[in-house]
């Protein structure tokens, strides 16, 4: 368990209050200036010292990402772009990291806009968190009104702006290079990688994408040292990290805790318990939506941190655990997230955008109970179709929950097929037709 | 991908208000001067504002010209992220959210009490003209599971009897509170409520 002082979102639960008044009391901005003025090799070490990792999903090490970013400005400027288009379902944490913490989100974005040369940083905030965005844009113009933004920022002599920019519901916007082209201005659709954003990213020019809780833990990281964070957890999953759990538990919530905390206990002691009780338990879905599922047996002694997770064939991803109980039908959950996929596919890549579709439509089969044997053995093979055919992670989050569904609950998945197809008579389509206007009231 | 239908009836002008001109300058000013193109969204944003929360045609055509880009650049934009409405909706405009971690938590009863109260089907104008409702993806506030979004606020930890007197106050055009209705003001653990699934929905 996480001990109380080293917490550091104090205010997860805006008990403290959110303005920079309160915020200040509790040690935000205190010393950026020395921080700042130790430099660029310093900054960029302690924090790889710390080996904190990504928050967003992916768990790259940060400090390694800065170090990507050209040392010196060229003819390009450099850019700062934060992910606040948290769209993953089972996630919620950035959301509280904006109303309730944003002095901590802004302190991070100066102190990483300084160590990769960026003047300017973009929030990319989802559509959706309107009001969000707002007190956002509040905890902004307050750190403006006292200096610790704009020009000769916090008296560090390094002029730093930042603005807000909203997304409008794409899911596949919280990709790094779909996001830069939302702000661009274009369709979220995904870049093909190398070049990496830091070399050529927003405009072209060099860019750091980093996820909200990411930038928001480094300034207590400088202040308290690499070393301390590193201490936490076990290596190379070091740190706090909040987790989401929702579904079916006594007590939903979003909680900081050390990394590699068991999950019974985060679900025992902080959720309250699974409705009906440990043994009621089903599965969980660890790290959000897009990580395959784990069953009871395997729960009963997880850890949960990045390497753990991937042991078991899963992930952490955003720390977002769905917790799903002996009362639901398993495979319709799984069916609702794979309608999640095909709803938000981009419709780049052809595996991903048809694929998607396919998938959801033998699952919605297999809970109407109207799918074959044969439609299981289809469905493993789409999803081994898309993974590592799309040009983003998306074909891998959308193929992933299906496949640890049939890894751990194929007996389920059986259980609602039959020998033959319910309905022999073939379909009377027209041979070339737009499968999408056929279902047009499902999509 | 979702399918967009655009409406029949479109207007024919759109032109932004003096206020909204005023705002546009400002958003131009968080964008490079030769990247005028990146405002496209914020513009949108605006437009459908102005225009009773949908974006007609007139409207991407006037974006267009304003940020000196093709028309089919906007419609791209505006067909592909879904939340540009291009028909008329609601002026209660309902969002259930549906995705899994709200759905283990009851959404579909929240669904079935839209169908009941609202319109059978999505998307519809309800009978006194002033709701509408869909289904839409993950909200991003799985831990007040099942919630909804009426225009821009969320109502967070409904049941059924909360989300029927929040449906039947919109359609008498008085909506209540925004927030959670089992009294949340953040999202920590509930410590009075350990009860096996008895008072959640």
């Amino acid at each position: 368990m996480l001990k109380k002082e080293n917490r550091i979102f104090k205010n997860l639960y805006n008990e403290l209050g959110w303005d920079i008044e309160n915020s200040l009391k509790r040690d935000d901005w205190k010393d950026t200036k020395d921080l700042i003025n130790k430099g660029r090799e310093w900054i960029i070490n302690e924090v790889k010292t710390s080996e904190l990792r990504g928050r967003g999903g992916a768990g790259f090490s940060t400090g390694l990402k800065w170090s990507f970013a050209p040392k010196e400005v060229g003819s390009r400027p450099h850019y700062l772009v934060i992910n606040a288009d948290e769209s993953e379902p089972g996630t919620c944490k950035d959301r509280d990291i904006l109303r309730f913490e944003p002095q901590k989100l802004i302190e991070g974005c100066l102190i990483a806009g300084y160590t990769v040369n960026a003047h300017v940083c973009y929030i990319y905030i989802r559509g959706e968190y309107l009001n969000e965005g707002k007190r956002l844009q509040e905890a902004i113009d307050q750190a403006y009104a006292k200096n610790f933004l704009g020009k000769n920022a916090c008296g560090s002599g390094w002029d730093f702006d930042i603005h807000i920019h909203y997304g409008a519901g794409a899911y596949i916007c919280g990709e790094e290079t779909a996001l830069l082209e939302s702000i661009e201005g274009n369709k979220g659709q995904p870049r093909l990688k190398p070049p990496f954003p830091a070399l050529v990213g927003l405009y072209g020019c060099p860019t750091i994408v980093n996820n909200v809780e990411t930038v928001a833990v480094v300034p207590t990281i400088l202040r308290r040292g690499g070393k301390w964070f590193a201490s936490i957890g076990r290596p190379k999953n070091t740190g706090t990290k909040i987790f989401c759990i929702s579904g079916n538990v006594n007590a939903p919530c979003n909680v900081e805790e050390e990394m590699g905390i068991p999950l019974k206990d985060l679900i025992e002691k902080h959720a309250g318990g699974v409705v009906g009780g440990w043994d009621n338990l089903q599965a969980v879905i660890p790290g959000g939506s897009s990580m395959p599922l784990l069953p009871k047996k395997v729960c009963d002694t997880l850890t949960m941190d990045f390497d753990s997770l991937i042991e078991n064939k899963s992930g952490l991803g955003t720390a977002g655990v769905v917790v799903i109980n002996k009362d639901q039908d398993i495979v319709e959950c799984m069916a609702r997230i794979a309608r999640f996929y095909k709803h938000e596919s981009c419709g780049q890549c052809t595996p991903c955008r048809e694929g998607s579709g396919w998938m959801w439509r033998i699952l919605d089969r297999v809970v109407k109970r109207k799918a074959t044997f044969s439609d299981i053995d289809l469905l493993s093979d789409v999803t081994k179709q898309i993974e590592g055919h799309t040009i983003c992670a998306f074909g891998e989050g959308s193929a992933w929950p299906v496949q640890g569904l049939l890894r751990h609950f194929r007996k389920e998945v059986e259980s609602r097929c039959r020998e033959e197809p319910l309905i022999k008579k073939k379909l009377n389509n027209p041979y070339l037709v737009d499968q999408h206007l056929l279902e047009n009231k499902n999509a | 991908m979702s399918v967009k239908k655009i409406h029949d009836n479109q207007p024919k002008e759109f032109k932004f208000s003096d206020e909204n001109l005023k705002k546009v300058d400002q958003i131009l000013k968080k964008y490079p001067e030769k990247n005028k193109k990146s405002a496209v969204m914020p513009l949108l944003y605006l437009a459908q504002r102005q225009n009773d929360n949908w974006i007609p045609l007139a409207a991407m055509k006037y974006i267009a010209n304003y940020l000196a880009m093709p028309y089919i650049s906007v419609y791209e934009v505006a067909t592909f992220y879904t939340m540009y409405n291009l028909a008329p909706v609601g002026k209660h405009f309902i969002q259930v959210c549906t995705t899994t971690p709200c759905l283990l938590r009851g959404a579909d009863k929240i669904v079935k009490l839209c169908k009941e109260n609202i319109s059978p089907n999505e998307n519809e104008i309800s009978k006194k003209g002033n709701c509408s409702w869909m289904e839409v993806e993950c909200l991003g506030a799985c831990v007040s599971a099942p919630m909804l979004q009426i225009n821009d606020d969320y109502y967070e930890d409904l049941d059924e009897k909360s989300t029927k007197e929040i449906l039947i106050s919109l359609i008498n055009d008085k909506p209540l509170k925004p927030g959670s209705y089992r009294g949340r003001k953040n999202t920590s653990p509930e410590k009075n409520l350990i009860i096996n699934g008895e008072k959640h929905a």
